[in-house]
Parts: structure tokens; sequence; C-alpha cells
């Protein structure tokens, strides 16, 4: 390559990286200062935080929110996990023409848009007196096709060789999966744990029409409230924004080099 | 012993239904058995609960309703300017990523990612923000000696927002799969076409996208289902403004079943129209896919 091209090449990748860590920045700029500087487009960290946060807690209820998020997200990712790698296991493992039948038609499931289903499940719920119920929230995302086609993509690559050796000693079959597959698939329940966290956590629209109180409110529904004033305080919406963002961001840094082995596994 | 493995094979078959039946039953009840609802509640009219059944006569209001043409017009202008642009970005990033020579490789890939660490509803108030009548952008733009712009107050503009704010937040994660996707292709193939002189176009062209066909399906499938269901972003970052010049399909049928006096059966029908084109456009995309 000449010796041009790689400099465009870097060029390129500094502006665009910049592009993409400016908003940001901004954001926890904006989260330490005053509303006034935000809109002066004040670009230093400030000293505003606690007051920032003062009027944040004085407006909304953020220990519930992140409390309500915490526990939603967690318990949703470990059930979704549970069951969509049981799933895909088995369907990967055990296969047959009827079950790759019934595979199959799971896979249509992932073109149903949500704005599709959400009258008709909010319908059922509210008939179950399910509303502002954590399981109401969560029924709909345990099972994921997505998630399914992930474990059995996943699964393919688990030697076959192990199964029938540990049958020989006399294992289980629910004990092979979780003595054997469940430790080798570190890196793609890694790539799960990410998606379906951030998933659940940043999920809007379905917590938006089903949990309906002040007391089941979770974090997006917190920041998308700071809007509801007359005039907006840029630095309290930003470190909310941030306090929303901060959560995700950690799980992503965290599991991020298996993430990226889990996808590899999964495009496979 | 024949008998012992025939036994075995029903059991092993027996079990792997028990694996996959909490996956399954949770999906048809959640989205099978919805979906019929909507269906049948979609041919019934009516405010809130009282509802009677009407036949088409959602669906021919759908035809007259200006406001539902103007969402769906919005929506497919984000499908067609926006997943394009996004699209080749990603592609592009990923093949200069995937360079064996390219120094700090995890620090661009971490900073190109990072926007999707974000949830939907914090990008959309950092854009807001960013683009509002006195916020950063047009700050900028008078420091610069230029006219402030009122973003949020024409549609074009707003519709731009609602676009830079896209890109900005999914380039990153369809890089990461073009990524993955590379990394599947043996890098011989790459020294292979530098030795024969093959230029930077070419190797584009004739190597990366043919090879990565399924993985661009993918994104491609998946981007276009996203845009067409977007809500968060309408809601949130212009609220659908000026008027309803912004507003997307699901904002409006959340509108239309949870905001004004709801009318459920004028809802559904729209989103089985939705439904439809996610389902044709999926169809004319795989067998696109399957020619090439």
């Amino acid at each position: 390559m000449s010796k041009g091209k790689k400099i465009g090449m870097y060029v390129f990748l500094i502006i665009f990286s910049l592009l993409s860590i400016f908003p940001l920045y901004y954001m926890a700029c904006a989260a330490t200062n005053m509303s006034v500087d935000v809109s002066r487009g004040r670009l230093i960290p400030g000293t505003y935080l606690v007051e920032n946060f003062k009027s944040l807690i004085g407006n909304q209820n953020l220990g519930r929110a992140l409390w309500n998020s915490f526990r939603n997200s967690s318990v949703l990712t470990i059930l979704c996990l549970l069951v969509c790698s049981l799933a895909g296991y088995g369907f990967e493992v055990y296969h047959d023409k009827a079950k790759d039948i019934v595979f199959t038609i799971l896979l249509t499931a992932m073109m149903v848009p949500f704005a599709a289903i959400m009258i008709p499940m909010f319908r059922m719920f509210s008939q179950m007196k399910m509303v502002n119920t954590m399981a109401a929230f969560m029924l709909p995302s345990i099972s994921t096709p997505f998630m399914i086609m992930m474990f059995r993509q996943a699964s393919r690559s688990f030697p076959k060789d192990i199964i029938e050796a540990a049958r020989m000693d006399g294992l289980s079959e629910i004990g092979i999966f979780f003595r054997m597959f469940v430790p080798t698939m570190k890196s793609t329940y890694s790539a799960a744990l990410i998606i379906t966290f951030m998933n659940a956590w940043n999920n809007y629209m379905w917590p938006k029409i089903i949990l309906q109180t002040n007391e089941t409110i979770t974090m997006p529904m917190l920041v998308s409230n700071l809007l509801s004033g007359y005039t907006v305080d840029y630095g309290m919406l930003m470190l909310g924004v941030l306090i929303c963002t901060l959560p995700t961001a950690i799980v992503f840094f965290f599991f991020q080099k298996s993430f990226t082995e889990g996808i590899t596994g999964a495009v496979k | 012993m024949g008998k012992k493995k025939m036994t075995m094979d029903r059991r092993h078959n027996l079990i792997g239904w028990l694996f996959l039946s909490v996956g399954v039953v949770l999906i048809c009840w959640t989205s099978f058995y919805p979906m019929i609802q909507a269906f049948i509640l979609s041919m019934k009219n009516g405010l809130g609960v009282n509802l009677k059944f009407a036949g088409f006569s959602n669906y021919a209001r759908i035809l007259k309703d200006p406001t539902f043409k103007g969402t769906l017009f919005n929506t497919f202008f984000y499908l067609i300017i926006q997943v394009p642009i996004m699209l080749t970005l990603a592609l592009v990033l990923a093949s200069i990523l995937n360079n064996k020579d390219l120094k700090f490789k995890g620090l661009w890939r971490t900073c190109i990612f990072l926007p999707c660490a974000t949830s939907l509803v914090s990008y959309s108030m950092i854009f807001r923000s960013l683009f509002a009548n006195d916020g950063f952008v047009n700050t900028m733009l008078r420091g610069l000696g230029m006219t402030p712009v009122m973003w949020f107050a024409n549609a074009w503009t707003a519709r731009f927002v609602i676009i830079i704010a896209l890109i900005w937040r999914w380039t990153g994660y369809n890089m990461v799969f073009y990524l993955s996707g590379l990394q599947n292709i043996d890098y011989s193939v790459y020294e292979a076409a530098r030795i024969d002189g093959a230029s930077a176009r070419q190797t584009l062209f004739k190597i990366t996208i043919p090879l990565l066909k399924p993985t661009i399906l993918l994104t491609t499938i998946t981007s276009t289902n996203g845009t067409l269901q977007l809500f968060d972003e309408s809601l949130n970052l212009t609220n659908g403004g000026p008027g309803k010049s912004t507003m997307t399909m699901s904002h409006y049928i959340y509108n239309t079943s949870f905001v004004q006096s709801p009318n459920f059966g004028y809802a559904a029908a729209m989103s089985i129209v939705i439904l439809v084109m996610v389902a044709i456009l999926a169809v004319i995309q795989m067998k696109v896919g399957d020619e090439r």
C-alpha cells in the first residue's frame, strides 16, 4: 500500500472515531455543567455535577428507576440465556426433520414487527391482570428466534464425540448440557449476555405500554420524562442520559472481547 | 441390542423436544398468537373496548388516511437514505480494520462500536440537545459566522437530523458483523489478490462483497426491519414534529392505540400493513441475495 493511501486510511479512521465519541463526550461534559453553559457550547468538564444530580433526584425517582431497570434486565437476561441456549442446543444436537421444520417456522417470527403484536399483547396481559408486573415486561423477550439461532449456530462447533463420551460415562442429557456445553461456550454466552442485557435495559416501547405507574418506571422512561417540563435543563437531562448509559457501557467493556468472538462464532 | 438402540434414539428425540419446548412455547405465545389476534382485531372497529366486527373497513380507511401516507413516506425515506449509507460505511470501516498492518485496531473498533452502548432514548436526547435551537451545533455555526438553523422547525432538516443520528448509532453495530464475517475469510485470499496486483476497489468488489454475501444479507434484513419499526427516535428526538412531518409508522400506531382515544382496530390494521411490508421486503432481499 502506498504511503498516501495509508495516511488517508488513518485520517479516515481518526475522523470517524472522533465523530463516534464526540456526542458521548458532549454528554459527559454537559452532565457536569449548568444548562446555560451547555447551550453556550462549553466543552470542558464543569463543576455543576452535584447540583445537576440534586435536581435530577428532586425531579424523578432515580433510585427506583435504576433498581427496576437493573432487576428487570438481570432476571430477563438470565432467563433468556437459559431458555434460548437450551432450545438452540436442542435444535442442533437432537435435530431431525420435524425439529428442523419447527425451527424454520420460528425464524419467521423474527420478521414480526413489535408494533404488530403490542396491542394484542397488551390486551392479553391486561385480561390476565398482569399490567405493571415484571413478568409482563419480561415474557415477550425471554425467548427470541435470534438468540435461539445464535446458540444453534454455536452448538455446531460443539464436538459430537464429547457428547458420546459423556453418555458412555453415564452422564444424563441435561448433565451433558450443563457440565460440558455451558462451560465451553463462554464466548457465545457473553455475546448473548451483552445483546440481551442491552436490549432489556434499553427497551422503551414495551415498558412504556405495560409498566404504567411511577413505581414501575425504568431508566429510559425516566430519561424521556425529563423532557416533560416547559424548559429543558440540559445539564440535568444529560446527567440522566449518562446514568442510563453507564451500566450498558460497563457491561460492554467487561465482555467486549468475548462479544466479538461470540459474534464470529455465530456468523460462521 | 437393535431394540435397545431404537428406544435410546426415541428417548433422545423426546429429550430434544423437552430442551426446546419452553423456547418454542414462549415464541408461539408472545409472537404467533398475538399476530393472529392482531389480524382479528384489524377486522373490528370502535373506541376502547367496545369493538364491533367491521370487515375490511379499517384497511379501506388506511388508503384514505393522509397521516398514514405521511408516516409511510417518512419511514421509507429513512430506509432508502440511511440504510445504504450506513451499510456502505460499515463495510468500508470493516475492511480497513481487517487490514493486517493496521495499528491500534482495538482502539478504532472500540471507538466506532461505542455508540451502540447508548440506549435509543439516550442518544435521541443527546442529538436533540446537540441540534436544539440554542444547542451546540447552532452555537458552532454562530461562532463560524453562519446563520443558525432551526433544525426541528423544518421537516427536511428534522429528517436530516434523524438520519444523522441513526447512522451514528448503528454503523458500528453493523461493522462488528462485517468484521466477524471478514475474519472467517482466509487472509491468504487477500495476499494472493495483492500479489496479483488487484486494486483496493477490485478486492472489495471481487473478494470481500461476494464472500460476505450472507452477512450483508443478514444486516440488510435486520436494518430494514429495524428502520420500518422506528419508534424511540421519532418520539424522543423530534416527537414526530414539526407537525407530523417526521413521524414514523410505529409512532403513529402507538399514538392511535395509546395516546388519543384508543382505536385498537385501526391501529391493528396499520400494524398488519407493516407486517406485510416487512415480509415482502425480506423475501425480495433474499431473492436478490440468492441470485448474485
